[in-house]
This record gives structure tokens, C-alpha cells and sequence, in this order.
């Protein structure tokens, strides 16, 4: 189902040129969220609630704004009464203001109850002082399992959309349930049902970059905003339904992004920031303290996970079945139905079955991280299918590929697989060194399958032809991880113009059509496609000239290496044209020549992993030391080496966090008792060793050069990968993470995880 | 609260600024001086996003004062290259891919400079170490230690 | 034509537990719209969002894309990424 003839041999693509964007980020010069200023700035800071769940009683603000260098107070009155609540995810931006601004309740520890706008930060800060909350604390639950059972308290009553069952407790807000076959009829052929139960902690996405903003908002209703975001069209979107705004008149510009992750796909202090800019009638920033980013901001869900699979001596997998609680915090949306979805992805299963809900409880709302959902089912699949395989004695690798899902394969969520990699990975994983190297006394290897969909989404690009030959590309999603170097890449390809000839600008929303996030794994994939499709859109204009300038019918012109050609010695004998030679005289010749495209592009391409890990294991401390790490992973095709490395590099190393070190940690008052990066330590260098990567290239039937998402799925794999290695080496099964020293020891002691 | 003046000087240049007691050297770097290179990641010394070197020290500069830059010589990620020619490490780092977000390279760059400093010929264990105090979120640090290992040889080759 | 609408088990509460749904439609846009006419209920799983599975390749929001008798469909819930 190829979109085009696919490409396969390549000029530019496949090659690792410097990026283009590289020496502004080495040099100090390239501008992030907090780095904007502008004249007559004012300085917001957002008052937090330090209880987890409270009725605001009243908050009297009259101190504050008495104050000189206080120029606004904001609260929820401040923002439109216009945006209708609606149960589950129906009434997003509902649930986005509500987070944002709290309005009767306070839901967790560190929502925003006021803001102010002052003369300067610190006058900002010392502002928040003056407004005085009361509150009525009300119980609170921070524990998935805890937010579900009957005396739990209820976070909002009629959150629940229709997916939820009878009886279950309202914390419960959405409810999936999928798969086929009979899974009690596959549990009776197995020779050997494993049953057990995982859970996982809450992490943060842990962007090194707070988020931060600049506002403008006039009483015309026109704004501007610069911020931080891995999409400025939702930014604008949500802000202008937030503030009771026409979307067309705020302008939105996103900064450099310092790492998102998925927790910059949504707005925070944005809105808070528009509003005081309103009231204050100056521009206000608001750039977040660290303890603000953790405490208020991502995280992903907690999980709570019931798994049991069913296997035969020879390693067939007769059924499995799995269940998955997942904590959002106060709002719906934890992507228990993703968990649920991808848990079993990896294998072509006969009888399958997986539930998956979404629950409430007093935390901050969740945000995306990498691959939303699915990290947490893969650890609990693959660690039971890694114990089934010691038990029966079965080489894991053996095992996986012997189950492993194929083109043809009935996907674990219902469809039919097209053409897939995971059996790619597997051989190339059985055939690495790594797979076969001996391992010291007290170091256990861990291998683990991962699977993520990938993200098309809405897409809109365009490309301009200067005089003089070179191209200005405009693209709308956030360079996060070296995106312009990619799009810059398969543009040349196109145009057959050096890559160094290409300028590639991330637009503003008032100079480009509107663009879906850069989340989901979807920029390389779709904005690329607009770029190919933008590219190919300018050509044909090129061979138009051409064809009017030999005076021959434009289907006698092809392009070649940059030139417009005669297709063949039929279309009539003419030197190639450069491109260039097109453009010095475009003006005259008809007018200025563009390329656009504009789509909804629908064929991601689904992606699949397998991870290889050695762990070591200190008996005295507990303490895990990572001592080898291999990814394999599909990209489809890899336009950009080096970055699709990265990407992998980048998604082992937070899972390596995430399994071993990172959680929120609450207190029974229900607050966050580790919201700097001293307790919550994410890897450092010396943490880490290497990480060797392997690309395997099974193109994806649609996009024209075969790319497949590559940012979220190497997330998937590690946190099971790690879990086996280290459950190898320790000789106890873990099943609750992170598996911190405590932990390990306390597993160690029992002779049990 | 009345504010303070300091003189001090930033990668070669004097300079003059005004600051409340309570403004970190950071803060005024940023907001005084336009020198935005560094960047606030955790305002606590743990994330090293905001290093910069003082009379040649590694330090991070949220959790210095302004005051007491006075009379110092400051150096941010601004005056690593020399004009147009970038230092070797911002060259490297470039050609690695070293970086994907770019928010924690200003600071990875200063304090691998600093390490070239002081041990030219570092051990991967001890780029590691030194680096530690950086927080990368994005690479795995596969590849900007491959960039630092990689600068050091080439420095020692030339020198 | 006639397309069979798989759905994931969730809906079956909705359909009389029906597993697949056959309607007359020629677009995603379609057989969404004669789905809720012929199951009302599955109004309110469409407004919360939806993706269409057409031969494995996963239609996150095109209504427009066509649907045939020969294609394998399956309704799925949206996906969202990170």
C-alpha cells in the first residue's frame, strides 16, 4: 500500500552531515523558552497548593495587589466560564483548565490556586507570600489500587466517560477492554501458566529544560506568545479556548525546546501567563523552578499490573492475558488503554486477552512520556514470559522469535500486521556478540521486545525557491532531538541541491498551516513526508519553466540530480537546466516558485525493538550497575544516522532511570517528598556505559522512503530488559520498580522479589 | 531592599551591573548581561546546565551570588570560541551528534573544557566522572563522551 | 457497499455484544456515521476519539479514506503519542 514508488537508493539520505542548527547550540546562541525578553517584561510566579486534596475555601488576594511592584493577580475567575466539562477525555481543555487554574478544589500537591504578575522575580515571588488561601483539606489517595477500592475518596464525581463498567468506584474514568480467541481454552493446553503481578512508579519525563514563556495579550484580544513546546498550535488552540480568545489572534512561536519527551505536548504556565499579561496590560513571563516541573507538571502513570500467559514445553505461548491500572493523577487520560494495546503486541498469539483502566487519584494530571503507556505492560509481559522460559528451560531469544509477530500476524489489538520488523530485530539480536559474550560471577542478562505505534497527524509544510537556487524550508514541528538536519536531508534528496543549500525553519502558527505536535514519533515520518511531498510540489513547478522555456510539453521534462532534463531523446536535445538557472529568472518566467504540502499523513508504520542488557549486582548494597546495552530497532529507513542512534541511546538510557532510580515519592500527607533532581536522580555519565545500537531497516510501506517513527519505542523495552538482567543476577524475581538498592536488598534478604 | 554594584569580568570583557543581594551569578548573567548561554535546569547545583568557570574553577552558577562574581573572571560557553573559529569540543560535538536538544550542551561544554584543562588525557572512567555533575536527558551520553574522548586525542595530537 | 466493523470487546456492552457490525459505507466517515445509527450508543466512544484500523494500516483521523468490502477494519481507540 505504497504511497509512491518507494525509494531506495539515496544521494543525501542515509548520510550524518553536521546539523544545521549546530552552531547555535554550541556557541550559547540559540534562544529557549527563558531566554526571551522583552521591554516593560513583567515576571509571573504561580502560587501552589501544598495540600493534596482541599476545598479552596476563599483566597483574598487584597495584600498583593495593594503592593507596588504588583502589577496582577490572577484566579480561575480570570479565565473563560465558557469551556465545558465533559466526562473522560471528551472535555480536554475542561480538564487542561481545570489543571492549570484550579477552580473549587485543590487535586494534588502543587496545583496552581493564583498567580501574580510583579516588577521583577524576585518582587514575583516574595508577592506569592502576601495572597492568603484558605483551605478545608479533604482525604486524599495517591495509590492506584488505594484510589480504587470503595472508602476511597472521590476526586470529581461524573469524570467517568462510557467505557466504564457498573460498580466500579468513580476514580475509575475510562475502561478498555480487547483481544480474541479463548484465553481459558488456551490457559488449559498450556503445559506451564505463570501468574503474577507487577508495579511500577510514577517518572518524571525530566527535561532538563523547565518550562517557560513570554505573553502578550492585549485588551484587542491579540497576543503573542513565545514558549517552550513541542507543539504551538495546541498551544495556541488551548490557550485561546482557556482565555475565551479567536485562535487566529494569538500568534505563537515556539522557542528551541530543551527536551519534552511528551511533557511539553500540552500547556501549564502559558495560560497563567496570557492571563496576567491581560490584566497587567505589559508582556509577562513565567519561567518554572524545578520543584514547580515535578510537583506540577508530566509525569507519566503509575502502574499496577495483573499478568498471566500460558506456555507449552517448546515455548508456544497458548494464551495470555493481562490487566492494567494506571494512574493519571486528578484528571482522566493515564493510558491504561495503550498499556492494554501494546502489552502483547509483540506476539502472534491465539488467545488474548487485556483490560485496561484509567484512574484518578491526587497527583499532578500525567502528561505523555515516550511511548505512553506501554513501557509498564511490557515490563510485566516480558518479565513473566522471561521467568515462563527459566522455568521450562528455554532460551528467551529462542522463545520470542518462536512467538514473535510477522507480516500476517492478527496483532494483539486486532488488525492484521503489514510489514513489520520484530523478527529482524530478534535474529539480529541472536546473531550480536553481545548475545553470546560470557558473563562475570554476579551479572545476570536481560533481553526484552518492545512495540509502539507510531503518529501520523496533521502535517503542513512549505518550501520556497530563493534566486540564487537555495531553498527556505518551513516546517511546524519543534526540532527536538535534530529534526532540521533530517528534513533538511530528504528535501536535497528531492531537489537535488546540496544539503548545505537548505535553511529549515520551525514556523510560527501565523506563517504556516496548522501542525499536530512532534510527539507520537511523528516528525521524521510526517513532516518528512510534507517535506518529500513539499519538495516534489516545487519540482514540478521547475519543470514547467524548463518544459515552457525548450518549448516542449511538460511530461517530456523529468528531474535529474538537480536539473531539469529531457526525458528522453524523443523530448528533443537540450543541455540540463540547474536549478538555479530556473530560479535567477523565476520572477519573470512567472513568479516566485514554492512547494507545499498539506495532509493528515496515515501510515506511521507501527515499530518494533529488542533490547539486550547486562547487569551487575552488589550484594552488600543492593546497588545495580548497567555493564552492557545493546538496541536493535527498526527505523524503517534512517535518514539521519546519527540521530536515530541517539534516539535509541536517549530511550534505554531513561528506561535504565526508570527502572533502577526514578519515582515519585509522596508522604502520607500525600506530598511530593523528592521534587529536585538530588532525590530524584535521573542517569548520570558514570552511570551508564556505552550503548551499542543496531539499525534494522524494514521499510515502511508508507511513507516514500520507508521511515518509521523512531523516538518512543526504545523506551519500551528497557525497563523489562533491565528487570530480567537484574532478576538473573540477583536470582529473585522483581517485580515492583523502580529496583532501587532498598529494594534489591529487602529482595535479596527474602530470597523473593 | 537596595541593590549592589559589581565589576567583574566575562569572557575578557569588563563589566558593570546592579543586582538585589539575593540574584544568583546566574541571574545575572541571564538577565543583566544577555548572556543567556547558560541556562537554569534545577537551581539547586544539580543539573550543571549552568556552568560557567571563576578565575578558571568550575562552578555552577545558580548556586553562586551575584556579589560575589566581584573582581572575578568569569567564563560562559559565549567566549569559548575564539571569533569565528570554534573551540575543538563545540567543533566535535557538532560532527558526533553530541547533542539532540541542546539545552544541556553550554554546560557539558564548559565543564568538558575544564576536564581537557586539567587532565588532557582522561580515562573514559574519568570523563564520566567529571561529567556526572551534567545532566543530559536525551543522549544516553554515548555520544558526547565519544566527543570528549575523541577532542582529548586530537588536543594532544596538536599540542 | 457492506464493510464488517470489527470492534475491540469494551464495545460489545454497546452493540448487544455484537463483535462486528456490518454497515453500508464507502468512507471511514461513513461507516462511523451509519454505526451510530445503527447503534447509537457508539456515539459517545466516537466523540471521545477514535482511529480506524484499514488492512493494519492505522487511520488516526482521516474520515475520507475509503473502505471496501475486501478491507479488513477494525475500530480502535485514538492513539495518542509522547
Amino acid at each position: 500500500m505504497a504511497l509512491d514508488d518507494q525509494k531506495s537508493v539515496f544521494k543525501f539520505v542515509g548520510t550524518r552531515p553536521d546539523r544545521p542548527d549546530g552552531l547555535d547550540k554550541v556557541t550559547g546562541r540559540a534562544k529557549f523558552g527563558a531566554d526571551a525578553y522583552a521591554a516593560g517584561m513583567l515576571h509571573g510566579a504561580i502560587l501552589r497548593s501544598p495540600h493534596a486534596h482541599a476545598r479552596i475555601v476563599k483566597i483574598d488576594a487584597s495584600k498583593a495587589e495593594a503592593h507596588p511592584d504588583v502589577k496582577a493577580v490572577v484566579t480561575r475567575a480570570d479565565f473563560s466560564d465558557k469551556v465545558e466539562f465533559k466526562p473522560g477525555l471528551a472535555g480536554e481543555f475542561w480538564n487542561v483548565l481545570e489543571n492549570v487554574m484550579a477552580g473549587e478544589k485543590a487535586l494534588y500537591d502543587g496545583h496552581a490556586v493564583a498567580a501574580v504578575a510583579a516588577t521583577s522575580a524576585l518582587a514575583a515571588r516574595d508577592a506569592l507570600k502576601l495572597i492568603e488561601v484558605e483551605y478545608e483539606v479533604l482525604p486524599h489517595v495517591t495509590d492506584v489500587d488505594k484510589a480504587m477500592v470503595a472508602d476511597a475518596p472521590v476526586i470529581r464525581e461524573g469524570a467517568s466517560d462510557y467505557s466504564v463498567p457498573e460498580g466500579l468506584h468513580p476514580n475509575v474514568v475510562r475502561y478498555h477492554e480487547s483481544g480474541h480467541g479463548d484465553v481459558e481454552a488456551g490457559f488449559g493446553e498450556a503445559d506451564l501458566v505463570i501468574e503474577d503481578s507487577f508495579t511500577t512508579e510514577a517518572t518524571h519525563q525530566g527535561y532538563i529544560e523547565p518550562h517557560a514563556c513570554l505573553a502578550s495579550l492585549g485588551g484587542d484580544g491579540k497576543g503573542e506568545l513565545w514558549c517552550t513546546t513541542q507543539g504551538h498550535w495546541i498551544a495556541q488552540k488551548t490557550c485561546a479556548a482557556l482565555l475565551g480568545i479567536e485562535t487566529a489572534q494569538l500568534r505563537v512561536t515556539a522557542s528551541e525546546i530543551g527536551g519534552g519527551f511528551g511533557g511539553k505536548t500540552t500547556v501549564f504556565i502559558e495560560p497563567v501567563a496570557l492571563a496576567l499579561s491581560r490584566k497587567a496590560n505589559r508582556p509577562v513571563k513565567i519561567v518554572m523552578s524545578r520543584s514547580e516541573v515535578f510537583r506540577a507538571t508530566g509525569p507519566t502513570s503509575s502502574a499496577s499490573m495483573d499478568i498471566k500467559i500460558g506456555m507449552k514445553k517448546d515455548g508456544t505461548i497458548t494464551a495470555a492475558e493481562g490487566i492494567f491500572r494506571l494512574q493519571g493523577g486528578a484528571f482522566p487520560g493515564a493510558p491504561g488503554d495503550m498499556t492494554a494495546m501494546c502489552a502483547f503486541a509483540p506476539y502472534d498469539l491465539t488467545n488474548v486477552r487485556q483490560v485496561g483502566y484509567d484512574v484518578m487519584a491526587n497527583r499532578p494530571k500525567q502528561a505523555a512520556y515516550r511511548a505512553p503507556g506501554a513501557p509498564m505492560g511490557a515490563f510485566a509481559v516480558e518479565s513473566v514470559l522471561d521467568e515462563l522460559c527459566n522455568q521450562l528451560g528455554l532460551d528467551p531469544l529462542d522463545v520470542r522469535l518462536k512467538n514473535a509477530a510477522h507480516d500476517g500476524s492478527k496483532a494483539s489489538y486486532g488488525p492484521t500486521y503489514d510489514q513489520i520488523g520484530l523478527v529482524k530485530t530478534l535474529e539480529e539480536a541472536k546473531a550480536h556478540p553481545h548475545y553470546s559474550a560470557p558473563l562475570k560471577p554476579g551479572q545476570g542478562r536481560g533481553i526484552s521486545c518492545g512495540f509502539w505505534f507510531n503518529h501520523g497527524g496533521e502535517t503542513s509544510v512549505s518550501l520556497a525557491l530563493s534566486g540564487d537556487g537555495s531553498a527556505q524550508l518551513m516546517v511546524g514541528t519543534p526540532d527536538i532531538g535534530g529534526s532540521r538536519a533530517s528534513m533538511a536531508l530528504m528535501a536535497a534528496e528531492v531537489l537535488g541541491i546540496p544539503y548545505e543549500n537548505i535553511r529549515v525553519t520551525v514556523a510560527d502558527t501565523a506563517t504556516l498551516g496548522y501542525n499536530d505536535v512532534s510527539h507520537g514519533s511523528r516528525v521524521t515520518y510526517a513532516s518528512g513526508l510534507a517535506t518529500i511531498k513539499a519538495a516534489k510540489h516545487a519540482v514540478e513547478k521547475l519543470c514547467e519553466r524548463a518544459a515552457t522555456k525548450w518549448g516542449i510539453p511538460v511530461d517530456a521534462v523529468k528531474w535529474e540530480d538537480g536539473c531539469a532534463v529531457p526525458s528522453g531523446p524523443n523530448a528533443g536535445d537540450f543541455d540540463p537546466l540547474p536549478l538555479a538557472d530556473i530560479t535567477a529568472n523565476m520572477g519573470a518566467t512567472g513568479g516566485p516558485i514554492s512547494g507545499h504540502f498539506e495532509a493528515t499523513p496515515e501510515g506511521a508504520g507501527v515499530s518494533f525493538g529488542t533490547h539486550i542488557v547486562d547487569a551487575e549486582v552488589d550484594p552488600e548494597t543492593g546497588k545495580t550497575a548497567i555493564t552492557r546495552y545493546t538496541v536493535i530497532q527498526d527505523a524503517g529507513k534512517a535518514i539521519h544516522p546519527a540521530y536515530v542512534e541517539g534516539q535509541y541511546q536517549g530511550g534505554a538510557a531513561q528506561g535504565i532511570g526508570w527502572a533502577l532510580n526514578e519515582e515519585y515519592i509522596y508522604g502520607e500527607d500525600g506530598r511530593l517528598q523528592n521534587s529536585i533532581f538530588l532525590d530524584y536522580r535521573i542517569p548520570v555519565a558514570s552511570d551508564l556505559p556505552m550503548i551499542d545500537t543496531v539499525i534494522v531497516e524494514v521499510p515502511n510501506p508508507g511513507h516514500p522512503f520507508g521511515v518509521r517513527g523512531v523516538g518512543e519505542t526504545g523506551i519500551v523495552p528497557p525497563l523489562a530488559a533491565i528487570a530480567n538482567a537484574v532478576s538473573n543476577a540477583a536470582g529473585v524475581r522483581m517485580r515492583d520498580l523502580p529496583m532501587s538498592p532498598p529494594r534489591i536488598l529487602a529482595a535479596l534478604k527474602s530470597g523473593d522479589g | 531592599m537596595s541593590k549592589l554594584h559589581v565589576s567583574t569580568t566575562v569572557n575578557g570583557d569588563s563589566v558593570e551591573f546592579l543586582c538585589d543581594p539575593r540574584e544568583t551569578l546566574l541571574d545575572c548573567l541571564r538577565d543583566k548581561l544577555n548572556l543567556t548561554g547558560a541556562k537554569e535546569g534545577c537551581g539547586t547545583g544539580d543539573c550543571g546546565a549552568c556552568s560557567v568557570t571563576v578565575d578558571g574553577r568550575l562552578v555552577c552558577s545558580c548556586l553562586m551570588l551575584g556579589v560575589e562574581a566581584d573582581g572575578k573572571d568569569i567564563a560562559t560557553v559565549e567566549g569559548m570560541a575564539d571569533g569565528e573559529e570554534l573551540h575543538p569540543l563545540q567543533q566535535k560535538f557538532i560532527e558526533y551528534a553530541a547533542l539532540q536538544c541542546g539545552i544541556c550542551t553550554p554546560g557539558v561544554l564548559v565543564a568538558a573544557k575544564a576536564l581537557l584543562e586539567k587532565n588532557p588525557n582522561p580515562t573514559e572512567e574519568e570523563a564520566r566522572y567529571w561529567l556526572a555533575g551534567n545532566l543530559c536527558r536525551c543522549t544516553g551520553y554515548d555520544k558526547i563522551i565519544r566527543a570528549v574522548m575523541d577532542t582529548a586525542a586530537d588536543m594532544r595530537e596538536a599540542s | 457497499m457492506t464493510v464488517k466493523v470489527h470492534l475491540w470487546s469494551g464495545l460489545r456492552a454497546l452493540t448487544g455484544e455484537q463483535a462486528v457490525v456490518e454497515v453500508e459505507a464507502a468512507t471511514i466517515g461513513d461507516m462511523l456515521r451509519e454505526l451510530v445509527r445503527l447503534h447509537p450508543a457508539l456515539q459517545a466512544p466516537i466523540d471521545a476519539g477514535v482511529s480506524v484500523s484499514v488492512d493494519g494500516r492505522i487511520m488516526a483521523s482521516d474520515l475520507t479514506a475509503p473502505v471496501a468490502a475486501e478491507n479488513e477494519i477494525y475500530l480502535m481507540q485514538r492513539l495518542r503519542g509522547g
